[in-house]
């Protein structure tokens, strides 16, 4: 199971951050510091896993933002790498071609889809389609 | 993109705009304290004004700053009546808030209401943040209902799926939820169901249910090979779910994780289908430029793998998966050859392909020097599961060449698996004491003192290796900066052993005495305290005496006579007086004796790692579940009856000891087995070899035979094929604990009479009295066989603070009687340690089940072996922690409050934060306190929510020492507290500090003695008559006792 998903860009600024493990404040901060540290000095011919405590890390960098799952050791790495794309593919479609800024203004709009893609931990949707109708189906009742 | 909220956005370039993080601070604190003053006057706020706030405050947590206040307003927002607030109040509650918070418990029943209620959008709000964040007490509560929307027909698919992962999330909170009657039938019809969406959760929930209890929805399997075939031949896979042309990927991963948790497939027909799909995938997965297509489609492959590995599928398969992971490990892309490596490992578990992976020995060591750190674990986790006796050399002297360059993160493991392999596969012992002295020299900081006092019983042992050990540890003490743990080691071969030397250049007495000494000036205490009595062993060696030496070696006894540490000022004082008594000092000083066997603790340090992860690893069940048809270890000895390599002795019993006339048979010790192998059934010279191999190695059928008659077996009429061992292992005369030693000895720490340990064979409870330092233990041994038990063996391995007699054990204890014997104790002084007991025994010709943990560094590396022996051994800590020295004391404030001021701060005074306590009432907390014999002091605190409590410490070497504890709760979060501890004795402040966060972070259950007990004596052997009188019953006599 997918234990927290950070979005983070080089300079270690979190742009979001999603736990599914209860962890305390302090914990939280260790962790993100700690992930930061261990993705943004990888050579880019390298894995995308790294191992992180008892977890994994498994991330993906796209221009200057660091996408970062932690999993259970005995998880299927590629499934979650492309999970990864998924979400990104996603987010660019909602967005229109979507840049670090869409994702700082707009943080409340990445949670609420994160909240329709990911739930306790698993997939719950790989449909593109249906999470940007549902998105859309939102924004009609605010 | 719907309504932004100007406010927020304003709010968030200025943040943007902030040239430095001082700036920002200032920026965000204003904030902070214009959303407090606007919440403190709750009348004025509109509702969006509120849902503007929550956000910002979000913002600002996700910045990394601290908002300690507004949770209640997120919070307060879920039970807004309009879908905008109360979205805003779900997603922010459940980023803010984690599933302990007390909040979350006012909103319960608003969740229960919107995921009951008619409103689709808010149910699913609601699903969606007990999903993320509910905890137990959600569990309870919504399970039903949850359960309800995810069966519902008219629900749309949205609310089914979200109802899926929730009741996942509700699960493993507490898995009793889920009913298993009623579920299973459920379970398969959703996965009937058409929508991908729904079966993808509803694919998840069912790995966490099967993967607990795989034989209740044994009903799925064909179910998941149907979707399976869908998605394999793209039938009816709406395009939306196909990605990069790959029908969902990720449903075909979960689907084939979630026939992993099924022990076999039986239906043939079901069977044959589900092969005919991994087939396909196997061959049919090639190699593509597009880098998301490649990945989905790899990640396909690798589940499939694990998925064939686990069906035990055909040879020809098998080679097929083997060929592809050996094509893997020498690909450039670096995520494939990881999940190469990674694979192999965990094939290794499960298939009898260690040879053929042997052959890419090479390639895998290229992996070892990757650039990549990912991939240098991976390398380093098959090396280790592939080393057996034919390759320890080359593996570890790899890993000793690897040491030196590898980066700080790798060394402890590395030389932790180094040191492991080193042991269980020496060719010979002065391999192994290299091997060690040389982690030593590249990573002192890693090889824990347990590794070396290792080295140090082998050679004790083995007088072979004595001069050999003697001479490398000079060699290594002639080397500029040294660690020190070399230096012990180094220290204590040259006292012990030096003399042996004594022909060789720079090895006399002087010259021994002169490298070692250059080393005293800048090591610790401990280290120096070895140091002195190595110079006491070599004043012993040295005859005639020599006087230059003798007076050297005096004059540093002398000075360390007044030395601050009690320890070494003890050894000095006894050594100075020792050595000016001639006869005596032989005495005392005589070469050490021969260490009994014990277990490897380097191995047991092994076991105690442990993997976190939601499901438990579908291998590490299945390898589990194997135990029973695991190893038989039956070859014959060889016929001179000498050993051959495999198997370093740790001790060798002079024949006449033996009881068996085969009076050239050494017992054996298995490494990490607490079980000594019968010389009957003794083992085979590559014993050792086996013990590491895949699952699947078998003895030679006839010898079996032989090894059951030997034994005096009721003959098994069925063929030597057909024993069935995993029915031996459900006999009654396994010699497994059939209670919980962890357990036991937990509740005895905190009360005074119980059972230790019970086995099929044989209960051992003890009764305990505590008065002031000295305090008296019975144990009480039952046999519960109708046969004795022979051998009986009970050897107390005090530490070093308590004095310790345990009166004369019989050698036998007759059927069905038990035997008293007390032991005294003196406490020294403060230490948490614990003494063990050290007990064997044979039961007649019966056979036992033992289970020995090999090495768990993640789930997937632990299995079990079977032996055929009928001894059993077990090493049992007792119960004599630090507490039961203490006397409770209430002191009043007159005198407390002086005593606790006239101690200022460390090292007499120490103070913690302890986190992850268990949660507990000040009621509770002050029964546990009782228990440990502290008393509390009412009313002395005037904050309600602290506890005072006093006792006074008494040992033999001091007078009772007062010990004062505070402690101070948080009511708001009871899951940490301060803790300070102060005494007249740093090291008693320490220790007792420690056994108390000991006590408060796992509380130790206390269930009742008696009755439970006798209701798990198990079934005796069937030739017991049928009426046994209850006064005979040791259990009952225990029961009764106590």
């Amino acid at each position: 199971m997918i234990r927290f998903i950070l979005l983070q860009n080089r300079q270690g600024k979190t742009r979001l951050a999603k736990y599914y493990v209860p962890l305390e404040e302090s914990e939280k901060h260790k962790v993100e510091y700690e992930v930061h540290r261990l993705v943004v000095n990888r050579d880019p011919k390298f894995t995308n896993f790294v191992e992180f405590r008892t977890h994994k890390v498994i991330y993906r960098r796209y221009a200057g933002l660091f996408f970062s799952m932690c999993v259970d050791i005995t998880d299927n790495e590629l499934a979650y790498l492309e999970c990864i794309h998924l979400f990104v593919e996603i987010l660019d479609h909602f967005f229109s071609n979507v840049c670090e800024l869409d994702l700082v203004f707009n943080f409340n709009k990445v949670y609420l889809i994160l909240d329709e893609f990911i739930l306790a931990g698993e997939l719950q949707e790989t449909s593109k389609k249906a999470i940007i109708e549902r998105m859309g189906e939102l924004e009609k009742q605010e | 993109m719907g309504s932004t909220m100007r406010g927020l956005s304003v709010f968030i370039s200025d943040i943007r705009n902030c040239q430095n993080k001082e700036l920002e601070r200032l920026r965000v604190d204003k904030e902070l304290g214009h959303i407090r003053t606007r919440f403190k006057n709750e009348k004025g706020l509109t509702p969006y004004e509120k849902k503007k706030y929550v956000w910002k405050m979000l913002y600002i947590y996700m910045l990394g700053y601290d908002v300690d206040f507004g949770h209640m307003e997120a919070v307060s927002l879920i039970s807004a009546p309009k879908y905008p607030e109360k979205q805003v109040g779900y997603i922010v509650t459940s980023c803010l808030l984690n599933e302990n918070h007390d909040f979350l418990r006012m909103v319960v029943n608003t969740v229960r209401n919107d995921i009951v209620g008619r409103n689709e959008t808010f149910q699913c709000l609601a699903l969606t943040m007990v999903g993320n964040i509910g905890g137990r007490e959600f569990a309870e509560s919504l399970a039903p209902d949850v359960q309800k929307l995810l069966v519902s027909s008219s629900c749309r698919p949205l609310v089914r799926k979200k109802a899926a992962l929730c009741l996942l999330r509700l699960f493993r909170k507490n898995p009793d939820v889920v009913n298993v009657d009623g579920w299973s039938d459920r379970m398969a019809q959703l996965l009937d169901e058409r929508d991908l969406g729904v079966l993808t959760s509803s694919m998840s929930l069912l790995v966490a249910l099967v993967s607990n209890n795989s034989d209740a929805y044994w009903n799925c399997v064909s179910k998941c090979v149907k979707i399976l075939e869908r998605l394999a031949k793209n039938h009816d896979v709406p395009q939306e779910y196909t990605y990069y042309g790959i029908p969902s990927p990720w449903l075909q991963v979960k689907t084939m994780r979630a026939l992993q948790y099924f022990p076999t497939i039986e239906d043939p027909n079901t069977r044959r289908s589900l092969f005919e799909v991994l087939q396909r995938i196997l061959m049919g997965t090639d190699v593509v430029k597009n880098v998301n297509k490649n990945n989905a489609s790899h990640a396909v492959l690798f589940e499939a793998l694990a998925l064939v590995m686990h069906l035990d599928a055909e040879k020809e398969m098998m080679s097929q998966c083997v060929a592809l992971l050996g094509k893997f490990i020498s690909v450039r892309e670096p995520n494939i050859r990881y999940l190469g490596l990674e694979n192999m490992t965990r094939m290794l578990m499960v298939a009898d392909v260690q040879d053929i992976i042997k052959r890419h020995q090479t390639q895998i060591i290229t992996s070892l020097k990757d650039p990549d750190i990912s991939i240098r674990r991976r390398s380093l986790d098959l090396l280790y599961g592939m080393c057996d006796i034919t390759n320890a050399k080359d593996i570890v002297e790899e890993l000793l060449q690897y040491l030196s360059t590898a980066e700080f993160a790798m060394r402890e493991e590395l030389a932790l698996k180094a040191a492991i392999l080193a042991e269980k596969f020496a060719p010979n012992l002065s391999w192994y004491v290299d091997v060690i002295l040389q982690l030593i020299d590249k990573a002192g900081d890693f090889v824990s003192d347990d590794i070396w006092y290792r080295v140090v019983q082998f050679v004790t042992n083995n007088e072979d290796l004595q001069p050999y050990a003697a001479a490398k540890a000079r060699v290594y003490l002639d080397k500029p900066a040294l660690h020190e743990t070399m230096v012990k080691v180094g220290s204590y071969l040259l006292g012990e052993y030096g003399h042996l030397l004594a022909r060789r250049p720079g090895c006399n007495p002087k010259e021994l005495f002169a490298v070692i000494n250059e080393k005293l000036p800048t090591v610790s205490p401990p280290t120096v305290a070895i140091l002195l009595s190595s110079y006491a062993k070599m004043l012993l060696h040295t005859q005639p005496p020599d006087p230059e030496l003798q007076e050297q070696i005096w004059a540093i006894f002398r000075k360390y006579e007044s030395y601050v540490d009690v320890e070494i000022q003890q050894r000095a004082v006894e050594y100075f007086a020792l050595s000016k008594k001639g006869a005596a000092l032989m005495d005392v000083l005589a070469e050490m004796p021969k260490f009994p066997e014990r277990q490897s603790a380097l191995l047991r340090k092994a076991e105690d790692i442990d993997a976190d992860t939601a499901e438990q690893s579908a291998i590490k069940l299945r390898s589990q579940q194997q135990t029973s048809n695991a190893l038989v270890v039956t070859d014959q000895l060889p016929a001179n009856g000498s050993h051959s390599v495999g198997q370093l002795k740790l001790v060798k019993i002079p024949s006449q000891n033996m009881e068996a006339s085969s009076v050239d048979q050494g017992r054996t010790e298995v490494y990490g087995a607490v079980s000594k192998v019968d010389p009957e059934a003794a083992s085979s010279a590559d014993l050792l070899g086996d013990l590491l191999g895949p699952l699947a190695i078998e003895g030679p059928p006839n010898a079996l035979i032989e090894e059951e008659q030997s034994q005096g077996i009721e003959a098994n009429p069925s063929s030597p094929g057909a024993l069935a061992l995993a029915a031996l292992g459900d006999q009654p005369n396994s010699a497994q604990p059939i209670i919980n030693i962890v357990e036991r000895f937990s509740a005895l720490c905190l009360k005074d009479s119980g059972v230790l340990y019970e086995d099929p064979h044989i209960q051992i409870g003890v009764k305990a009295e505590w008065k002031a330092h000295h305090g008296r233990l019975v144990l009480f041994l039952g046999n519960k066989n109708i046969s004795p038990l022979a051998s009986v063996r009970a050897l107390i391995l005090p530490p070093r603070h308590l004095k310790m007699e345990l009166s004369l054990v019989p050698e036998t204890i007759p059927p069905r009687a038990q035997v008293q014997c007390p032991l005294d104790v003196v406490n020294l002084q403060a230490s948490r340690d614990v003494p063990v007991l050290d007990f064997g025994y044979r039961f007649g010709t019966t056979m036992v089940l033992i289970k020995i943990p090999v090495l768990r560094f993640y789930a997937l590396d632990m299995f079990s072996e079977l032996f055929y022996t009928s001894q059993v051994n077990v090493k049992l800590r007792l119960p004599m922690p630090l507490n039961k020295f203490l006397q409770p004391m209430t002191v009043s404030a007159e005198e407390f409050f002086p005593y606790w001021k006239s101690i200022p701060g460390p090292p007499m005074k120490l103070q913690e934060v302890v986190r992850g306590v268990k949660p507990l009432s000040l009621s509770e907390l002050a029964n546990l306190f009782a228990s440990l014999h502290l008393g509390i002091s009412q009313g002395l605190d005037l904050n309600p929510n602290n506890l005072v409590a006093s006792a006074t410490f008494c040992s033999d070497n001091s007078r009772s020492i007062l010990c004062l504890v505070r402690v101070e709760t948080d009511p708001a979060d009871r899951s940490q507290l301060r803790l300070t501890v102060a005494s007249g004795d740093p090291t008693l402040t320490f220790e007792l500090k420690e056994l108390l966060k000991e006590y408060l972070i796992n509380i130790p259950v206390t269930t009742p003695v008696g009755a439970p007990l006798q209701a798990q004596i198990p079934a005796p052997l069937q030739l017991e008559p049928p009426v046994t009188p209850v006064t005979n019953d040791p259990g009952a006599l225990l029961a009764a006792l106590l």
